[in-house]
């Protein structure tokens, strides 16, 4: 169906009654994104962008773009963008923020970009709890180019780069950077969320916005990671990817609040996860 | 208190992931077996089931379902 239409069958079903239930927000642009189908990336930018939306602010948002899948995330929100260097997507929102403190200032990156080139921008901008909503979407492995191992890809875990699985004499143990961050005093909302199922989806959107909502009070960083899936890079289709996530990243990567209004959440057990490391066993 | 449900669905950007079908609680919808214009087989309504819960559009990493829904 052309533009036209869609536009038009929306009028005639609003024209017998219906009310509408959802619709596509405008605050992202008209462009196709360039993802692969069934990526978590496009539900988390409808996400962002349904926020920015619904809170009123989209002339007051710089949003900061990684390297990595999303770095083509300016095309796809209409909103104010900065693309950043390999990382340094932290720093570059420090400066946004400190020189237009009126701003709402949001990082878009990926596990390569945020847990491994950037983990120094990344602990830094957390410790010294700049104003700032961070958002991860960690898929365990670096997607662009072509599947390798990333910080987060999970033990036994296949890749490009692992082709028997991630093994910890060699490649060391999954970095659980979220959990890294909540025991920095200069975060003041952490939290992991996933967007495979609807029920996950409307808590990430809370989760969002949440973290938008903080950059008013002014107390520190607000950090969301995203699991997504990856179904390109694990080599499956996007139902099995998402069940797979469910099975094995999920174990691995708990889902949940870890830190909100500056207190750690007293059901995390943060020193547990610093030992168990599941093994993940990947056709 | 039912409600009725109705689908509007952008062919032309949908990319046939096929997460939608797993995640419509009335199995309203299936993949078509013609391609849209960047060769996707795009999701398409199957039955008059729907009741307008809005699972299928909440997962759509596209956006490119909109969802309407009125009492009966």
């Amino acid at each position: 169906m052309a533009n036209t239409d869609i536009e038009a069958r929306k009028q005639e079903l609003l024209n017998q009654g219906y009310t509408e239930v959802y619709t596509r927000t405008k605050v992202l642009t008209d462009a196709v994104m360039h993802y692969c189908p069934g990526c978590g990336h496009g539900t988390t930018h409808r996400l962002v962008a349904e926020v920015i939306d619904e809170m009123g602010i989209q002339d007051q948002v710089v949003g900061v773009s990684p390297v990595g899948c999303s770095v083509l995330a300016y095309n796809y929100f209409d909103v104010d963008f900065q693309e950043a260097a390999h990382g340094r997507a932290p720093a570059l929102a420090t400066a946004i923020k400190r020189l237009n403190p009126d701003t709402f200032v949001f990082t878009y990156q990926g596990d390569g970009d945020l847990a491994a080139i950037g983990t120094a921008e990344t602990i830094h901008a957390c410790n010294r709890g700049e104003n700032i909503t961070m958002i991860f979407v960690n898929n365990g492995i670096y997607g662009m180019t072509g599947g390798q191992m990333a910080p987060t890809t999970l033990i036994g875990m296949k890749s490009a780069t692992t082709p028997y699985g991630r093994r910890v004499d060699l490649n060391g143990y999954p970095l659980r950077i979220t959990e890294l961050i909540s025991t920095l005093p200069g975060t003041y909302y952490v939290t992991r969320q996933s967007v495979q199922t609807p029920a996950a989806v409307r808590k990430a959107k809370a989760a969002i916005r949440k973290a938008f909502e903080n950059q008013k009070l002014k107390k520190g960083l607000s950090f969301v990671e995203i699991l997504s899936n990856c179904n390109s890079g694990w080599k499956m289709t996007p139902v099995q990817a998402n069940k797979w996530m469910e099975d094995n990243m999920m174990p691995n990567y708990p889902v949940g609040d870890i830190k909100v209004d500056g207190k750690l959440v007293d059901n995390v057990d943060v020193a547990r996860l610093a030992v168990d490391h599941p093994l993940t066993v990947m056709q | 208190m039912a409600f009725k449900g109705q689908i509007v669905i952008d062919t032309e950007h949908c990319k046939g992931c096929g997460v939608c079908l797993a995640a419509c609680p009335m199995q309203c919808l299936e993949l078509s077996k013609n391609v849209n214009g960047k060769g996707y087989n795009y999701t398409q309504t199957v039955n008059d089931k729907c009741i307008g819960c809005a699972s299928c559009a909440m997962v759509c990493p596209d956006g490119v379902i909109s969802v309407y829904k009125k009492q009966c």
